[in-house]
């Protein structure tokens, strides 16, 4: 600070008074003062740094909601134990309840006992009723949710047995009781007439009743239907068995499945094939379908149903894991169709075991891994070595994918937690073409819920991302050459006072709420376009040809006349022309119609094979582009008004025509403008949400007909989230897809704010 | 030609169309709903007239008008519509018959060439009624139980006063169902919470739950008296009766407890249309809704909307501001801050779904979900603040008009010129004072202009809305009677959301159309006078700025 005068201080003695307060007054004073201003300086500090920092939180948070989703599933050694079960027996079946509570271990000399998972404590032991010298040749299981398994004797009968639970909440606290059902009687039911050792058996049960297959030690293939009926005299149910002799195969039979509608048997073999049976009448039942799965001299060593039994996961000698099912082919017949090969296992895979509810599986091989994969998604979750190189007999996991078993050869029960919750996503399955059960070619959907248990969610968002991408590129070819034409003509030609109207006007256009323009668009605008196609094209013709004809008549009308209307104001001349000819292309519609349409514009689209949805991309690109136009325009219309006013004029003094100038001139200069314009614009068509929420059917397709609708990410976003269960993949799902908009939009906007901010500097320079 | 082509004009023309085109769009879709909007009022004369069908049969038709338009035959032989054949283009007339509960169609298109001439009678009756919508009828005789009190003409004179009394004892019925009862019902609600926090805390004290039974049992005494008087208005307004002949011959018997107006249009003097047409608004304003909201008011929403942009208001004006100031008053100037001030900048492009989202899974789920967890444990698993509602609603849109505020106020703040701040300094001032005393009062206007921005913005905002607390009909307004008054967990009503809502979720669209067109132009008012104001204040700012710099 400069010295700039003498401080005038009160010298003592003399009878100059000072006005100031005391030293040791001031002195607080300025530390009264110092600390207000640290204070506000913290504070302001404090304010703003954490304003920032909670809007950058939004990506952080949207970021780590989807995170979870790409992570690999992990599993933890809970105990390991041999189930508590008479020493020599050997174990063919373990499961667990949904709230792994109780666990339950079936042995092939017919003892069972239900026990704690996690300690291996018994609860419930017992043996079920299997004649002495026969033995259990043969176990097979149903749909994991039915925990239906089935024992295959030596002397052609079969035993099933469910284990089932019940639930009671004395005092509060929940209680898992366990009991032993035998829903086909206690006895065992003959399967082979001619009393031979079942070698495999498979249960089902569908609505129609109970079936089983069975495969008999001399090679032959037999298919049981079981139906109860109720006698209404006594009130006694007798059980009718009907048992089929199925054409069998050449080679040994290694495997069985039946699907829940009793519909299909396969038959998986020690040459490494794959047999499809349709028995949905048995009598008539023969194979139809035959596939070599497996490279020459490996067997079909595990094979299984996923949830919903159309899946079939085949697992072979070779330690490979592939997906198959049955796909109709163009005669409405059922092949088998290989859909995908998943990471294969370093030694013959011994066991695959489904999920309860989803289209998951473990798989485990002889070497002591076991494995984690995803159907849909194609994804291996993890691998990891749980036995030390000993084979694996069983792998199976708790209903809600929280638990595993894992038995080895030596009888010991391997215990594990699991935690596998979001194995739906990866990379392929969110965008690129996934082949979904039940279709007959890969394909992009969306269709995130269903009614039923089995249903396969399908996570593509590229009908979603095409759909933005489908309704911002309609709004911007309606939206961009009004909104840039009308920025130069506003900028450059228009006379202040009518420019001093026209952009408030459009500023506050906006501001308007897109909620209206969406249900102008669905309620209005869609109905009228339906009515009145031809208008819309013959308005798109007609229109430009009327401004040159008005401009032609113009230019040829008398001095005196034009003169009354000073230039800049064509605009204005020009409305009540746009008027007129906008009228009358509506009048015009239903002549048109019947001249070159048969009467009815829609009705021949239809016949032309063009689907018409009455909420359409034509009127979300409208409607939106209604929406974009204010943005562009008062961006672009800046950027050309801000053109250095002396280019201009040099250029016209150089006797260019104004038009040349406006071309030459000042477009190139504000180009950077003017694309920066169009990026915003974009970002906010890709964003917007309620008009394509309600101009268009939200239907999630892929194509860019523009008289069919579209489902955008944003759309999606507010058509699904409030119903999506909290932390589920669906709701993360929608969550990236909210981080995709957040990405998007950010980059188009900052890549426009880059530009604009060079613009600005070039003029300062110019 | 040509040189009319080489001069450029058509191209400039051709540029002014655009122009001129984005214009009229705007006042032509500004136009359309105030007419739309305001029409809706306004009482339309009921046509009376017979459609003779082609294949013989004859109906008569009363009703209003709502649309005409003109289109070829093979349209209407699309929709199953009967037309005279030697011709090619028909006018067809959708017209309200209501009548809902009588003939299950409220609305219908009819050829033109198929009626007869439109007649206009003078005791054509339309009820407004609290269900089934509107009656379009003859009145006959007006009863008081079974006994007939009027006929002919004198039915007209006894109905109207018995409408009106009925509409008062309405009223009545309903402030104690909303408010007398609805109060009760609160304190029986926080008696249970009590009870169960009781229980939760082990607490064994008998006496406690005493004090809660006998608290209750007064609250149930209280409770019983209001049912009682209930009752009593429930059966005064069961009194009277009307007698009605439909269009399709029958004699109607209406409760005019149903009947919210009725009114003999044809007759009507401009006057009397008028007082209709502001008691019509004035429900509309100030009423609830009825009838799955395609009639009555849209007070909760203008209310829920106020509510939701004023705690926004509260929340982002001191937020806004101190990020402004900081960004450009204290923090240091270089690329760091730079690119901060662009990534605030284009927040405000960010699309607001994604603010929703942020606001659903963040406040709603992270930060309820927690308050629920220390504060309102008795109440689980029933959410309290666990759930979309107004306070969340408030804080996404804070966040959403953030960067509004902030853009706004940074750009008063780098108005001021620098001898404005070098002078304050020079004069011995700390950066405080200078702030406090000089730069923020004359930044003030441009802190209001963002403040009014962001206000226009969030109430025209549904999208992140439908995420964080708007619902379709809220049974309660977030202020109200009881303790505390002000209930941040409430979901509410919104404008925008109504639109949406009555609009494309609305069993009947086409009776509902009217009041979302009105609907709509409240919200474009409200939204325009905003942003006027806004663009005023910012020109009266830039002049004065200009006049400080010079």
């Amino acid at each position: 600070m400069n010295e700039i005068g003498t401080e005038v201080t009160p010298q003592a003695g003399s009878n100059i008074k000072s006005l100031l307060p005391k030293a040791k007054q001031r002195e607080r004073l300025r530390r009264w003062r110092g600390f207000k201003d640290g204070t506000s300086r913290n504070v302001v500090w404090a304010g703003g740094v954490s304003v920032i920092v909670a809007l950058g939180l939004i990506f952080v948070y949207l970021f780590s909601e989807i995170v979870p989703m790409f992570l690999p599933a992990s599993i933890e050694r809970a105990s390991e134990y041999r189930p508590p079960l008479p020493e020599d027996a050997r174990i063919v079946h373990v499961s667990m309840e949904r709230y792994r509570e109780v666990a339950f271990a079936l042995a092939k000399d017919g003892s069972y006992v239900f026990f704690r998972p996690a300690t291996g404590l018994p609860i419930l032991e017992g043996r079920l009723a299997i004649p002495d010298g026969v033995e259990v040749t043969a176990f097979g299981h149903g749909e994991p949710r039915t925990r239906l398994s089935v024992l295959g004797l030596s002397d052609g009968r079969a035993l099933a047995v469910r284990d089932a639970y019940s639930l009671t909440y004395p005092d509060g606290v929940r209680l898992v009781t366990p009991k032993i059902e035998f829903p086909l009687g206690e006895e065992p039911l003959p399967v082979d007439p001619e009393g031979r050792r079942l070698i495999e058996v498979a249960i089902q049960e569908g609505v129609r009743g109970f079936a089983m297959a069975a495969a008999t030690d001399d090679g032959r293939l037999l298919l049981s239907q079981f139906t109860a009926r109720r006698d209404f005299m006594t009130g006694r149910t007798t059980l009718d068995v009907d048992t089929v002799e199925l054409p069998s195969l050449d080679a040994g039979i290694t495997r069985l499945l039946l699907s829940i509608d009793l519909r299909d048997l396969l038959v998986g073999d020690a040459e490494g094939r794959l047999t499809y049976y349709d028995v949905s009448a048995p009598a008539r039942a023969r194979p139809v379908d035959s596939r070599q799965v497996l490279p020459d001299g490996f067997e079909v060593s595990a094979l299984s149903y996923l949830l919903g039994t159309v899946s079939i996961i085949v697992g072979g000698s070779d330690g490979s894991v592939t997906q198959w099912f049955l796909v109709r082919d163009d005669q409405n017949v059922r092949h088998l169709t290989r859909i995908r090969d998943f990471d294969p296992h370093p030694a013959a895979v011994t066991s695959i075991n489904p999920e309860y509810s989803r289209k998951g599986f473990i798989t485990a091989d002889a070497k002591g891994n076991v494995a984690l994969k995803f159907a849909t998604s194609s994804r291996s979750l993890m691998m990891q070595n749980v036995v030390n190189e000993r084979p694996i007999s069983h792998a199976i996991l708790a209903p809600r994918n929280d638990g595993l078993f894992a038995l080895d050869a030596d009888d010991l029960l391997h215990y594990y937690e699991v935690d596998n919750p979001h194995p739906q996503v990866s990379f392929r399955a969110l965008w690129q073409k996934v082949w979904y059960e039940g279709r007959s070619q890969p394909e992009y959907v969306w269709q995130s819920s269903s009614a039923t248990d089995e249903f396969e969610p399908k996570f593509s968002l590229v009908p979603m991302t095409l759909g933005t991408i489908k309704a911002a590129f309609y709004a911007m070819l309606f939206a961009m050459p009004l909104a840039i034409m009308g920025a130069i003509y506003s900028a450059y030609f228009m006379t202040p006072r009518m420019r001093g109207m026209t952009k408030p006007t459009i500023e506050i256009m906006e501001a308007l709420p897109t909620v209206i323009l969406g249900f102008l668009a669905g309620l209005w605008f869609a109905p009228f376009v339906e009515r009145h196609l031809p208008a819309v094209f013959s308005v798109l013709i007609l229109m430009p040809l009327t401004m040159l004809v008005v401009s032609f008549i113009w230019a040829k009308l008398p001095r005196g006349v034009r003169k009354a209307i000073p230039d800049g104001w064509e605009a204005a001349v020009l409305v009540p022309f746009i008027i007129l000819t906008g009228w009358f292309c509506v009048e015009m519609s239903p002549h048109l119609e019947i001249w070159f349409f048969n009467g009815d514009m829609r009705q021949w689209l239809t016949d032309q094979g063009i689907t018409y949805d009455q909420r359409n991309a034509l009127v979300v690109g409208v409607a939106m582009g209604f929406a974009v136009i204010p943005t562009i325009f008062s961006i672009a219309e800046d950027a050309i008004f801000n053109v250095p006013r002396h280019l201009t004029q040099g250029s016209l003094a150089l006797g260019a025509t104004t038009w040349q100038t406006v071309t030459r001139v000042v477009l190139l200069t504000a180009s950077p403008g003017i694309f920066s314009a169009v990026m915003i614009g974009l970002g906010r068509a890709v964003g917007e949400t309620m008009i394509v929420l309600m101009a268009t059917g939200n239907s999630p397709i892929v194509n860019f007909n523009i008289f069919e609708g579209m489902r955008t990410l944003s759309a999606n976003i507010a058509v699904e989230l409030p119903e999506a269960e909290f932390g589920g993949t669906h709701y993360r799902i929608l969550f990236l897809s909210a981080l995709v908009l957040f990405v998007l939009t950010f980059f188009l906007n900052t890549a426009a704010e880059i530009v604009r901010q060079r613009l600005r500097k070039k003029y300062a320079s110019l | 030609m040509r040189d009319w082509f080489k001069s450029g004009a058509p191209w400039i023309w051709l540029n002014a169309g655009a122009a001129a085109i984005s214009l009229i769009m705007v006042f032509g879709l500004i136009a359309l709903i105030a007419v739309r909007g305001l029409s809706h009022f306004w009482p339309s004369p009921i046509l009376e007239t017979t459609v003779h069908h082609t294949d013989g049969t004859e109906e008569r038709v009363l009703g209003e008008l709502r649309n005409t338009e003109v289109v070829p035959v093979a349209v209407v032989a699309a929709m199953g519509i009967d037309f005279p054949e030697d011709q090619e283009l028909v006018t067809r007339y959708l017209i309200q018959l209501g009548n809902r509960d009588l003939t299950g169609r409220d609305f219908a298109w009819f050829v033109g060439d198929l009626m007869d001439e439109w007649q206009f009678p003078d005791d054509a009756l339309v009820l407004e009624r609290t269900e089934w919508g509107n009656f379009y009828g003859y009145l006959l005789r007006v009863k008081e139980g079974d006994q007939v009190v009027g006929e002919g003409e004198a039915a007209w004179e006894e109905l109207f006063p018995r409408v009106a009394r009925a509409g008062d004892l309405r009223r009545q019925i309903h402030r104690i169902e909303r408010f007398d009862i609805g109060a009760i019902n609160t304190q029986m609600e926080r008696i249970r919470l009590d009870e169960r926090s009781l229980r939760a805390r082990g607490e064994t004290d008998p006496a406690a739950f005493e004090r809660l039974r006998e608290r209750r049992a007064e609250l149930d005494q209280q409770y019983a008296v209001l049912e009682a008087e209930r009752a009593e208005l429930y059966e005064r307004i069961a009194r009277d009766f009307l007698v009605a002949e439909s269009m399709d011959g029958r004699e109607v018997t209406i409760p005019i407890a149903n009947v919210v107006r009725a009114a003999r249009p044809n007759t009507m003097s401009f006057f009397e249309k008028l007082g209709h047409y502001f008691d019509k608004f004035g429900e509309f304003v100030g009423g609830f809704p009825r009838e799955a909201n395609t009639e009555g008011g849209i007070f909760p929403a203008i209310f829920g909307t106020v509510m939701m942009v004023l705690l926004m208001s509260v929340v982002v004006t001191p937020l806004g501001v101190l990020a402004a100031i900081y960004l450009r008053e204290y923090a240091k100037q270089g690329p760091f801050v730079q690119t901060i001030r662009i990534s605030v900048n284009n927040l405000a492009g960010v699309p607001s779904i994604v603010f929703g989202v942020f606001g659903l899974g963040f406040f709603v789920y992270w930060v309820g979900g927690s308050i629920d967890d220390l504060f309102y444990p008795e109440r689980l698993p029933a959410p309290t603040f666990g759930t979309p509602g107004l306070m969340w609603a408030s804080l996404t849109l804070a966040l959403l008009t953030l960067p509004v505020v902030i853009v706004a106020t940074e750009e008063g703040l780098t108005r001021i010129p620098r001898s404005v701040r070098e002078g304050s300094l020079a004069l011995g001032a700390t950066k405080a004072e200078t702030l406090w005393r000089v730069i923020v009062p004359m930044a003030a206007p441009a802190m209001m202009t963002g403040l009014i921005l962001a206000v226009a913005r969030a109430a025209g905002e549904v999208a992140p809305l439908m995420l964080v607390g708007v619902v379709k009909l809220a049974p309660n307004l977030p202020v109200d009677g009881n303790f505390p008054f002000l209930h941040l967990e409430r979901k509410f009503m919104h404008l925008g959301f109504h639109i949406y809502d009555v609009g494309f979720q609305s069993p009947n669209v086409e009776a509902a159309r009217p009041l979302v067109y009105a609907t709509a132009l409240m919200l474009v008012f409200i939204i325009i006078v905003l942003n006027l104001t806004a663009i005023a204040i910012r020109n009266r700012l830039r002049e004065k700025a200009k006049a400080v710099a010079e």
